[in-house]
């Protein structure tokens, strides 16, 4: 049974031996879920579980995700399993479109909505005064806020992100040109880009905070706002950190010109990270 | 097994040459066999079945009579969300996800999933999940008591349960979104040469179907329960008007989850019915093509019907008559599917060991439901009777009589292919006809009670509902105790019993009765060839 | 409407009297204006939209049971006929355009006609425009609120609890005809009018209904929502809380008194009396004592759901209010919690109270138990405190006092 198959095409498949990364993750997620909970009610064992939890995730996840490497780089995956892998990442990434459709529907519902609910003749009732415009924090969180504008921050983060999926493209290119050294450099100016983005990104928060007086308890317009940009923000580090370990792979030599899917799934989540940007860009601060 | 698995065996200096599973409970943790993984999500299901069971009969003792005997009303709501929530999401999907598992590879001819440790990961989360949701009734404040439908903002009023329940949704979603990703994928990329989509079982069929509206919603339902979350911990206001949210908000974005959701729950049953119909009738089934473009429409209109959940919060006519005629034309496309089942049956040469007898009762009592729950699209008939219990009446018919009934079906139909023994007949008729007279017994009645104006989620009612009631309480417990049956004739197939060849059933088609029964643990490690 | 009488006869006589074995051993009767015993059907219409819902529920029941009918008719019959025992032999046929275009279309055109039968009614439902009287419904946890806001007897205004007495629910007493369907305060509406409901809510979403009326809205927090009725008969029409609100959401009940257009009148008249006797002389002053007596009223009808009449509360979902630091502390924190509420937990504003009544129960509340400040709230402090801001109103009501 571990003979080769006999004609070349047909041993697609890859089965892997039983793992305990899984339950590791399991018992991570469990410790994450029990400490977070626990925290927020400012209970036992709150931040301690957590960090335990987490910990242990970060650990399964780069003893998983090296099994894999390491399985990839030593030819296990035939052209029918990248194709799986290539399945399997368009339909997680579009499990990702419908989690930012929730929060961009809930946008969407409170502008068109409830506010102008809010303010018509009926609510007088409840809300005499209230008026019914955006941006707002509702009839009854009256502290006055400033709103973000597309300027000047948010507009150089767009054109730090699009850059930053041109020197993808680059790398791409080189990488199938097996141009190594043009990679190599062009990855790192893409995460590069990445990770100054989130730094504007911080500083923008700090400067809502600081100098707008806009939180995420400024009624629906803070919470929307900062939901939207904070998972996407979270979305950013999550690709910046999968392009990191990209990158270190390309310098540890691996992924051939024909053969790289890691690169390429890591480089369609950060165009997917990209383009919901520009649906934010347009729709949260400008319209 | 596949030249790629074991030609480059180095690595973990495993052997590469035994056939078997590894043994102990390590086998069952570790596993990455589709086998191993499909019977512990069967068995877990069972035991969630069990225990949101139990909790239902807590919530039919309370109910027996008027008065408070037993819980106090917080309790109450804590029985009754919990019930719902451990039905949906603990017994229900993973009983389906258990089927996908042990069935899709054997049906396209595929040595296994296409992920197979992940295939582990998608199981190993729903017991942690699981646990933090059976914690949560031991913290202070209780269990989470919103309904399963944790409709803000009274979701944003409970204590750490409720936290501990939001974190196991979103356990239990990664579980889901894992899982689909990973059907999907096996379904589209693994099918053996030969087997297009158009020649594919139909259980593939409805749950490639399914696995696609779980990769849309979940996500979805993932984002309501974490704005409850901020709403509850982190200030934000979405779901609170003084801050220019509005609650009805939260039922629109759960809706648009939670309707495809019950549609998650019954296409896998039709996918079950539509295999073992053929089968007992000897004949092939109708209308393949018809059937999965039904399907398929059924799918597609489930997007657009999620406020016929809503008509009573308040919406403008133009919605509610939109929301109404999308969610009657549903029941078009679910006639074609029960026309062509019977169409099936027609002139066919039937008889009725106890899978035949579920599917044929799953059809019966199925259209019953389907039939209500068109009187509830009906908006001013709806207005009447939502949130009292004929609406509990209408989805007990659909997920008791329909997604139950048809996961016993196919368990019976399946059972000799995976424990090689053929099960117990006359305990399995017993089963079954247990199960209808007290299915009816204990659901009919609530038709009643729900026109006559007893709201749901109540702990206590008004006399004149005594009577229903008290009918309805026996026949719940007439039917759990039924359930035990079922556990004994699985444990008596497990243990022994008349050994089978590889195809028990004479009418029955399809790769998985090619292999011997029960199935080895590597099955099709060279793809067979579909003409 | 006279067939399902009819049936309805029938099936109560048909279904034996087991429940009285699970009531308690007493003859059980319909319920005036609510549930019958052993109800089969939606309640007999008292208003014109209830009696197009009762039809049209009909005429939907009755196209099923025939569909439902013909499609097992043929089911049964193969199932009978078609069996490997009666040596039946397969067909080989496994599909045919012709049948299944028709049993799409078919159906097809059998649902546009039972959605456009709804139609009209949809539209007549939602058209709450031109109403006699209009009345605000505000649901509570755990009990409603009603303000008449236009239209004759404008301006009233009380609670309405449910009165059913704990015993019953208990089983230390027997039940009565119209347990747990039973308020102090009715609301009273005249005959033939239209009446137009506002439905709104304090803190969670309630649904206010009456089936008899046809009649079902959500009451949303911080939103108006509005459905409208016209009763044909004098009587009692009785409803109940339809929306999961919490721990007592089976325990507010909704009850319509429907009077004659004269009784109507009186009713506003007395009502406007009681209103008057009931205000607060703004010039009166207060004693200690005085406030203890009145806040004890408004303790039992307000706070008592939740802290219960020990001051004890159910912890940790309800605090308990004897021996709270709060409570027994400076003035300004109790006051503001009940100005403020605390956000996210079932501790809602009550500053739709009135300044006597707030300064009552807080006075009642500090000095009860094991609580002994001694001192007394004025209305005037609340009345001083009604003015302060948001920012001071969430810092002295906050939690860490
Ligand atoms: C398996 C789960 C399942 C399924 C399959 C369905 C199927 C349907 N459901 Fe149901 N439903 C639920 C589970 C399900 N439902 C649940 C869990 C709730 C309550 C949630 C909660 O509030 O907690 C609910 C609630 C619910 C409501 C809201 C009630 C309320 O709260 O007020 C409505 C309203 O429109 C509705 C409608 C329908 C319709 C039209 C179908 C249709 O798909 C049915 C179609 C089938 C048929 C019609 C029968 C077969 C057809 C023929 C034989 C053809 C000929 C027929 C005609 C031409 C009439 N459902
Ligand atoms: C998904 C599937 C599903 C299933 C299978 C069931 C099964 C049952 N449900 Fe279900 N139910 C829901 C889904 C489901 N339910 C949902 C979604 C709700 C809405 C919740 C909400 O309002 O939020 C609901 C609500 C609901 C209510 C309304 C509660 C209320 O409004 O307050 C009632 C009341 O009778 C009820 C009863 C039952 C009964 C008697 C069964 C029976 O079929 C159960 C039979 C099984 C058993 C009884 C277990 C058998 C085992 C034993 C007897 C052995 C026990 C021994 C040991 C374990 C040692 N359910
Ligand atoms: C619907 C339930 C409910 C009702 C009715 C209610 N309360 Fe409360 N009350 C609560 C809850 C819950 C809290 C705890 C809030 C928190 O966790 O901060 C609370 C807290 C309080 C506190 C602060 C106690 C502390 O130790 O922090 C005071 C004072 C109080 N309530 C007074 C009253 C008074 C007076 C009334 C009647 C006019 C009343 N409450 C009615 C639910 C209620
Ligand atoms: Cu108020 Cu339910
Ligand atoms: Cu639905």
């Amino acid at each position: 049974m571990s003979a080769p198959a006999a004609h070349g095409s047909t041993p697609d498949y890859f089965i892997p031996q039983p793992s305990s990364w899984p339950i590791k993750g399991s018992i991570a997620l469990f410790l994450m879920a029990l400490g977070a909970a626990t925290w927020i009610n400012g209970m036992f064992p709150g931040p301690w579980a957590l960090a335990i939890g987490l910990a242990f995730l970060v650990y399964m996840l780069f003893g998983w995700f090296g099994t894999v490497a390491g399985e990839s780089e030593g030819g296990r995956y035939s052209g029918k399993v990248d194709v799986s892998f290539r399945w399997s990442m368009s339909w997680f990434i579009f499990s990702e479109v419908m989690f930012f459709a929730a929060f961009f529907g809930a946008l969407y519902y409170a502008r068109v909505f409830s506010v102008p609910w809010l303010g018509d003749l009926d609510q007088r009732l409840l809300w005499p005064d209230f008026k019914a415009q955006w941006p707002t924090a509702g009839p009854e969180i009256a502290e006055s806020f400033t709103p973000m504008g597309p300027f000047w921050i948010p507009t150089i983060n767009t054109a730090l992100l699009l850059s930053s999926g041109v020197t993808l493209t680059i790398a791409h290119h080189a990488l199938k040109d097996n141009k190594r050294g043009v990679l190599n450099l062009f990855m790192f100016l893409t995460i590069l880009l990445g990770v100054v983005f989130l730094g504007f990104q911080a500083y923008e928060y700090a400067h809502a905070y600081s100098d707008l007086n806009l939180k995420l308890s400024t009624g629906i317009y803070g919470s929307t706002f900062f939901m939207l940009t904070g998972f996407h923000g979270f979305h950013v580090t999550v690709g910046a950190i999968m392009l990191i370990v990209v990158w270190v792979r390309c310098m540890k030599g691996h992924f051939k010109p024909d053969h790289h899917f890691a690169f390429e799934g890591a480089a369609w989540y950060w165009h997917f990270v990209d383009v919901v940007w520009l649906g934010l860009y347009i729709v949260v601060y400008w319209m | 097994m596949s030249a790629v698995l074991d030609q480059h065996g180095h690595s973990h200096g495993h052997d590469d040459h035994h056939h078997g599973p590894p043994s102990g409970l390590m086998r069952w943790v570790m596993t990455t066999n589709h086998k191993d993984i499909g019977t512990l999500y069967l068995w877990f299901s069972f035991i969630m079945f069990l225990t949101g069971g139990v909790l239902a009969l807590g919530i039919r003792m309370e109910l027996f009579q008027p008065g408070l005997q037993y819980w106090n009303p917080e309790f109450f709501n804590q029985l009754t969300t919990m019930h719902g929530l451990i039905m949906v999401f603990g017994a229900i999907m993973p009983a389906f996800v258990g089927f996908a598992n042990w069935l899709i590879p054997l049906q396209i001819g595929a040595p296994d999933m296409a992920f197979a440790r992940m295939n582990n990961w998608s199981f190993w989360l729903l017991v942690p999940a699981a646990m933090l949701l059976v914690i949560s009734f031991f913290v202070p404040g209780g269990a989470t008591a919103a309904g399963w439908t944790l409709y803000a903002p009274l979701s944003t009023q409970m204590g750490l349960g409720m936290d501990l329940g939001i974190f196991a949704m979103h356990i239990m979603g990664a579980s889901s979104i894992m899982g689909s990703i990973n059907i999907v994928t096996t379904i589209l990329n693994m099918r053996a040469p030969g087997m297009t989509l158009m020649k594919m079982p139909m259980f593939c069929w409805t749950w490639l179907i399914t696995a696609y509206l779980l990769i849309a919603v979940m996500p979805v339902l993932a984002g309501a329960i974490t704005m409850v979350l901020t709403d509850r911990h982190f200030g934000t206001s979405f779901f609170n008007a003084a801050g220019g949210g509005d609650p009805v908000m939260y039922q629109h974005i759960f809706w648009f989850f939670g309707h495809p959701e019950v549609y998650i729950m019954i296409l896998p049953a039709f996918g079950i019915i539509s295999h073992v119909v053929p089968a007992f009738a000897r004949k092939q089934l109708f209308g393949y093509a018809s059937m999965v473009y039904a399907t398929s429409s059924i799918a597609i209109l489930s997007f657009i019907v999620w406020a016929h959940h809503m008509f009573t919060t308040g919406m403008p006519a133009s919605g509610q008559l939109f929301f109404m005629y999308a969610t009657m034309l549903i029941a078009v496309p679910t006639g074609v599917k029960v026309f062509n089942w019977i169409a099936t049956m027609w002139k066919g040469s039937m008889t009725f060991e106890t899978p035949m007898l579920f599917a044929v009762g799953f059809i019966f009592v199925f259209t019953m439901g389907g039939f209500t729950g068109l009187i509830c699209a009906v908006t001013p008939i709806d207005i009447q009777i939502q949130d009292t219990y004929y609406v509990v009446a209408h989805f007990h018919y659909v997920l008791v009589a329909g997604s139950l009934f048809a996961l016993f079906s196919g368990t019976y139909y399946w059972i000799p292919k995976w424990t090689g023994h053929m099960y117990d007949e006359g305990l399995g008729k017993l089963h079954f006809w247990a199960s209808i007279i007290f299915f009816n017994i204990t659901f009919f009645p609530m038709h009643f009670l729900g026109l006559a104006g007893m709201p749901r989620r109540i702990p206590d009612y008004a006399t004149q509902f005594a009577d229903f009631n008290a009918i309805a309480s026996v026949g719940a417990f007439g039917f759990g105790l039924s359930q035990l049956i079922f556990l004994v004739v699985v444990l008596k197939a497990i243990k022994g019993g008349a050994k089978v060849g590889d195809k028990p059933w004479e009418g029955a088609e399809g790769l998985e009765w090619t292999v011997p029964s029960p199935a080895p643990y590597h099955t099709f490690e060279t793809a067979p060839q579909v003409k | 409407m006279g067939v399902a009488k009819w049936i309805n006869k029938v099936a109560a006589a048909a279904v034996p009297a087991l429940g009285a074995g699970a009531a308690l051993a007493q003859a059980v009767v319909d319920m005036p204006g609510g549930p019958a015993v052993r109800q089969l059907n939606l309640p007999p219409p008292v208003t014109g939209i209830a009696s197009q819902i009762y039809d049209l529920h009909f005429v939907m029941l009755g196209i099923c049971a025939v569909i439902f009918v013909a499609v097992f008719g043929v089911m049964f019959y193969s199932v009978f006929a078609h069996r490997k025992s009666k040596g039946h032999k397969p067909a080989d046929f496994h599909e045919s355009t012709a049948v299944e275009i028709a049993w799409t279309v078919v159906p097809m055109i059998i649902v546009i006609v039972m959605a456009a039968l709804a139609t009209k009614t949809v539209l007549a439902m939602k058209d709450t425009s031109n109403a006699d009287i209009t009345i605000k419904a505000t649901g509570y946890q755990w009990k409603w609120g009603y303000d008449y806001v236009k239209g004759e007897g404008e301006g009233i205004s009380f609670f309405s609890s449910l009165s059913t007495p704990r015993e019953q629910i208990e089983g230390k007493a027997p039940k009565g005809v119209n347990y747990m369907l039973e308020v102090d305060n009715e609301v009273v509406v005249p005959v033939g009018r239209k009446i137009r409901i506002l439905t709104t809510a304090q803190d969670v979403i309630h649904a206010w209904m009456i089936p008899a009326f046809g009649v079902k809205q959500d009451a949303i927090p911080g939103f108006i929502r509005d459905t409208w009725f016209k009763a044909e008969k004098v009587g009692v029409y009785r409803g109940q809380c339809a929306e999961l609100c919490g721990k007592e959401h089976g325990f507010m009940p909704i009850v319509v008194n429907v009077k004659t257009e004269a009784d109507y009148t009186k009713w506003v008249e007395e009502q406007k009396k009681l209103m008057a006797a009931k205000m607060d002389d703004p010039n009166k002053q207060w004693t200690q004592a005085e406030l203890i007596a009145r806040g004890e009223k408004v303790y039992a009808a307000t706070c008592v759901a939740c802290h219960q009449a020990s001051g004890k509360g159910t912890p940790p979902a309800f605090p308990p209010l004897d021996g709270a630091k709060v409570v027994q502390g400076p003035k300004d924190n109790p006051i503001a919690v009940l100005l403020n509420g605390r956000q996210g937990t079932a501790m809602a504003s009550f500053k739709s109270l009135s300044d006597v009544e707030l300064a009552a129960v807080l006075t009642y509340t500090r000095n009860s138990w094991g609580n002994k400040t001694g001192d007394a709230v004025m209305p005037a402090d609340i009345k001083a405190a009604k003015a302060w801001d948001a920012a001071k109103l969430n810092q002295l009501s906050a939690k860490a006092q």
